[in-house]
């Protein structure tokens, strides 16, 4: 894209924000505008909050300190179960895709617990692990797993043959083989689908934080919520979608890194 | 006779597909390779050439018949050998020097010695400085030298080269053969060189083997090439020698070549 046509599509997405914080401000203000549809001019702020006070508690929480504590919890929820998530993954799809008889075995299964709502499982892991940091971090692995788990089984499947017959000809053993071809080539496609994966541990942090905890910003949000204090409910909720696309950038920058190997459209460069 | 380097004897495959119907793509062929020797195996497309060399390899089973490795029963991988495949066969995820030295890697030589081999190796192909780059940066031709070092480092006894250069430009082509012949030259090893083009098949080899058209494929000629090395493949295609030769095994092949063509337009 040239660059003034970006320039001028910039303008035209923060116009568009601030239109919508326009209208936001407009329809919720009790004083602005004279109550359309509800008969008490205060009900509109009541349901959908006001922008400015939003803000305001936003600025609270980082100008008092309040809320990192809370951010550090859910992050580090969610680099727990990235990791664990990922290494259960990675170490069950590389058994799976090379034993056969082990992948016949626990097909059935894997489709099911696949196919289950896993959120569901977040009161029993409640139960199990308590309310602290533990059950978020296993509700972010049974997300986590199952992307990892299914990119690895196709990653160590789609290995090319003649690299495969190469390795083995150079003298790989069935070990170097795992660690020089089948995991690099799985990686890959773990690192393909690292947006998704860091983006499902951090649902799987927040909902657990959601549905019972002490810390995190899933739990500032459920007590905004349980007050009827409209404005926390949607500043929280403006603090974790800023926060999950920092997250998202972070991933880039170590797709890029991670991945140099591989060409990316446009940027293939012969000699 | 000393032990031939490499001996197919009888050597018959047939693939059975699943649903039973049986293709016999090489049929009762003995082939011997005596150490030190330079040999080319021509045929029409689809004749069972790259068959051959994975049952000289080791990758495939023959179904009836024997390999025989400096007289010893081969069983498994063929340990001395090497093999430069048709296709990419590099590892993406690793550098150039990463591909070269892979082999000793796995052999457990050290890290620095590999490198410093490695390193020589892609100055020998003519790849010095191109150490840290990833195969998807390099040319065609490039890789293909890349995979040439990666053979030839761990200095194998036999190599076996499918059809290596042909996907390559008809210049980066004669360049490639004569560093091919230049380095075989100077540590004359077994070579087995697939190709389908009987030009570079003379102009490279001691002995030139014809195999009929597939199925059932079978040598139906052998033609020493008694051209005097060291030889300029561009150079020798020129030499009255070398024309008459071409004429001889191109008339051996010709039917082949008309039977294979007819078979595939059926």
């Amino acid at each position: 894209m040239p660059a003034r046509a970006s320039k001028s599509l910039r303008w035209w997405q923060l116009g568009l924000f601030a239109a919508v914080l326009v209208v936001w401000h407009v329809g919720t203000s009790p004083t602005l505008l004279p109550p359309i549809y509800f008969d008490n001019p205060d009900k509109a702020a009541f349901f959908f909050g006001e922008p400015l006070k939003v803000f305001e508690r936003i600025w609270d929480w980082f100008s008092s300190g309040s809320i990192y504590r809370h951010l550090w919890v859910t992050l580090l929820e969610t680099l727990m179960a990235f990791v664990v998530g990922t290494v259960l993954g990675l170490a069950m799809g590389l058994w799976l895709a090379l034993s056969p008889t082990a992948s016949a075995l626990f097909d059935p299964y894997i489709k099911a617990l696949n196919s289950m709502p896993r959120v569901i499982l977040a009161p029993i892991f409640g139960v199990w692990f308590g309310l602290g940091m533990a059950s978020k971090v296993a509700l972010g692995v049974t997300l986590v797993f199952f992307i990892v788990f299914f990119n690895v089984y196709q990653g160590v499947r789609e290995v090319s043959h003649t690299v495969l017959a190469n390795a083995r000809i150079l003298g790989a053993s069935d070990r170097q083989l795992l660690r020089h071809v089948y995991v690099p080539s799985a990686m890959s496609w773990v690192f393909a689908s690292l947006h998704n994966s860091v983006g499902l541990a951090f649902v799987g942090a927040v909902v657990g934080e959601y549905l019972g905890s002490a810390e995190g910003v899933g739990y500032v949000i459920l007590q905004a919520e349980g007050s009827f204090d409209i404005n926390s409910v949607f500043a929280g909720i403006v603090v974790l979608t800023v926060f999950a696309l920092v997250l998202d950038w972070v991933v880039t920058l170590a797709e890029h890194r991670l991945l140099v190997w591989q060409p990316r459209g446009g940027e293939t460069e012969k000699i | 006779m000393s032990a031939a380097a490499l001996a197919l004897e009888g050597v018959r495959v047939t693939f059975v597909s699943q649903d039973g119907a049986r293709y016999t793509a090489v049929h009762d062929t003995t082939l011997r390779v005596a150490p030190g020797e330079f040999v080319s195996v021509v045929g029409p497309t689809g004749c069972g050439k790259s068959t051959l060399l994975n049952v000289a390899v080791g990758l495939l089973q023959p179904s009836a018949g024997a390999v025989r490795v400096f007289g010893a029963p081969l069983s498994g991988l063929n340990r001395k050998a090497g093999y430069l495949f048709q296709s990419e066969a590099l590892m993406p995820w690793r550098t150039a020097l990463g591909n070269v030295i892979a082999g000793l890697e796995f052999s457990g030589i050290k890290k620095e010695e590999a490198k410093k081999r490695g390193e020589a190796w892609l100055q020998r192909v003519g790849l010095g400085g191109f150490g840290a780059r990833y195969p998807h940066q390099l040319s065609g031709g490039m890789r293909k030298r890349v995979a040439l070092a990666q053979t030839l480092i761990l200095d194998p006894e036999i190599i076996l080269m499918d059809e290596p250069f042909s996907a390559l430009d008809i210049q980066t082509r004669h360049l490639m053969e004569n560093q091919l012949l230049e380095i075989w030259s100077a540590n004359r090893k077994s070579v087995v060189f697939i190709t389908h083009d009987l030009e570079e098949a003379i102009s490279l080899s001691d002995r030139v083997v014809v195999l009929s058209a597939g199925p059932e494929a079978h040598p139906i000629g052998e033609f020493a090439i008694d051209l005097p090395r060291p030889r300029d493949v561009a150079e020798v295609r020129l030499a009255p020698r070398f024309i008459e030769l071409h004429t001889q095994i191109w008339h051996a092949m010709k039917a082949e070549v008309l039977k294979s063509y007819a078979r595939q337009s059926q």
